[in-house]
């Protein structure tokens, strides 16, 4: 599958890979919904990591990403405002 | 359902609403690449505008530097002419400046980093839209129609994504740099305003008049001490009291308005600074 962290770029992750990037994306799925800032600036760090060690995608391969992370610097609360509706991408 | 699949979700129907548009879908790859082309310059005007508030910021911060430290010789000039109170004074302000040049450090690692982002994304922007063109003249040239709106839409869909990540970051970084901008005109008005000027700049501060003054004052007695000296070993006074006086003296009482008065000053200032 392949993944794209905004303004980074896209990494391809290997289908066993996974059943580990689900349980990544449950941590943080609870730290979303607990509105806990600290544990999701830990849980999302850690997603990014895990992504970030698939195999980068060549930046001249144009291929859609099956996932789309927000940038690493994002807030709880622009995270929130991204899955909530159309906060992300304008036009 | 999942962080992951939400997002995408968004992301997806996007892309398609744009792409639903399309009639002849080849005649919408050169819209396409236009649009990219477009997008890219964007990036590039981005990476220029973040780079003069980075500038801007630098320019600032060295301002504030040396202003800092000027006040921290002040500080030794009146302590070293025993003016605690005056050398009390110069290092508070100066670590009220000193705040500020935080502020303005922090700012700057900050533009640093979107300029570094943006130049790296339009880096991707670019080798993207070199792809997508070789693909497009590809498909314009081998494809019909129906064929071609399959490789269209692989193509698209790599590109679109691309574009609107790179748009959002060229969104977040304008966003960032005009936070910045706002709070570095604060301090250009405070700087042109004179409030911090007064500490240093051209207008002579307390802290500055009152160390000309002591400076003045004591190089007036030690003349006149050098001169009692002369007077009262008696040797040669004149040859000697008459280069004295435009020197340093100009102030005493005793010597009234002989030369102009702003000429004999200005050493005195020199030593000052």
């Amino acid at each position: 599958m392949i993944v794209r962290i905004m303004g980074e770029g896209q990494w391809r992750l290997a289908d066993d890979k996974l059943d580990a990037l689900n349980a990544v994306d449950g941590d943080l799925e609870k730290a979303v919904s607990a509105g806990d800032e600290a544990a999701f600036q830990t849980a999302f760090a850690a997603l990014l990591e895990f992504v970030r060690s698939g195999d980068k995608l060549p930046d001249t391969e144009l291929h859609d990403s099956d996932a789309i992370l927000p940038p690493s610097d994002s807030s709880l609360a622009e995270m929130r405002e991204l899955i909530s509706g159309d906060g992300l991408i304008a036009g | 359902m999942s962080i992951f699949k939400r997002m995408s979700t968004i992301f997806k129907a996007k892309a398609n609403s744009a792409l639903d548009k399309a009639e002849d879908p080849r005649e919408t790859l050169d819209y396409s690449y236009q649009k990219q082309l477009e997008l890219l310059q964007k990036v590039r005007r981005g990476v220029a505008d973040v780079a003069t508030s980075r500038k801007r910021v630098e320019l600032q911060a060295s301002q504030l530097q040396s202003q800092s430290a000027k006040l921290q010789e002040q500080a030794q000039k009146a302590l070293s002419m025993g003016r605690e109170d005056l050398a009390r004074e110069a290092l508070t302000r100066k670590s009220g400046l000193q705040g500020q040049i935080d502020d303005l450090q922090t700012q700057h690692a900050q533009l640093q980093g979107e300029e570094e982002k943006l130049t790296l994304a339009s880096q991707r922007l670019q080798a993207k839209v070199e792809s997508f063109r070789t693909r497009k003249e590809t498909i314009k040239a081998t494809y019909t129609a129906a064929e071609a709106q399959t490789r269209i839409n692989e193509a698209f869909s790599g590109i679109s994504e691309e574009m609107s990540d790179v748009g959002l970051a060229v969104q977040r970084a304008e966003d960032k740099t005009q936070q910045m901008q706002a709070r570095a005109g604060a301090i250009d008005e405070l700087l042109a305003s004179g409030a911090l000027d007064d500490a240093s700049g051209t207008n002579k501060d307390n802290i500055t008049l009152e160390l000309e003054r002591m400076s003045s004052g004591s190089d007036v007695e030690s003349e006149l001490a050098a001169m009692k000296a002369q007077l009262a070993g008696g040797g040669a006074p004149k040859e000697i009291s008459g280069e004295t006086p435009g020197a340093a003296a100009p102030q005493s009482a005793q010597q009234p308005v002989q030369q102009p008065a702003a000429e004999p000053v200005r050493p005195q200032d020199g030593d000052v600074r």
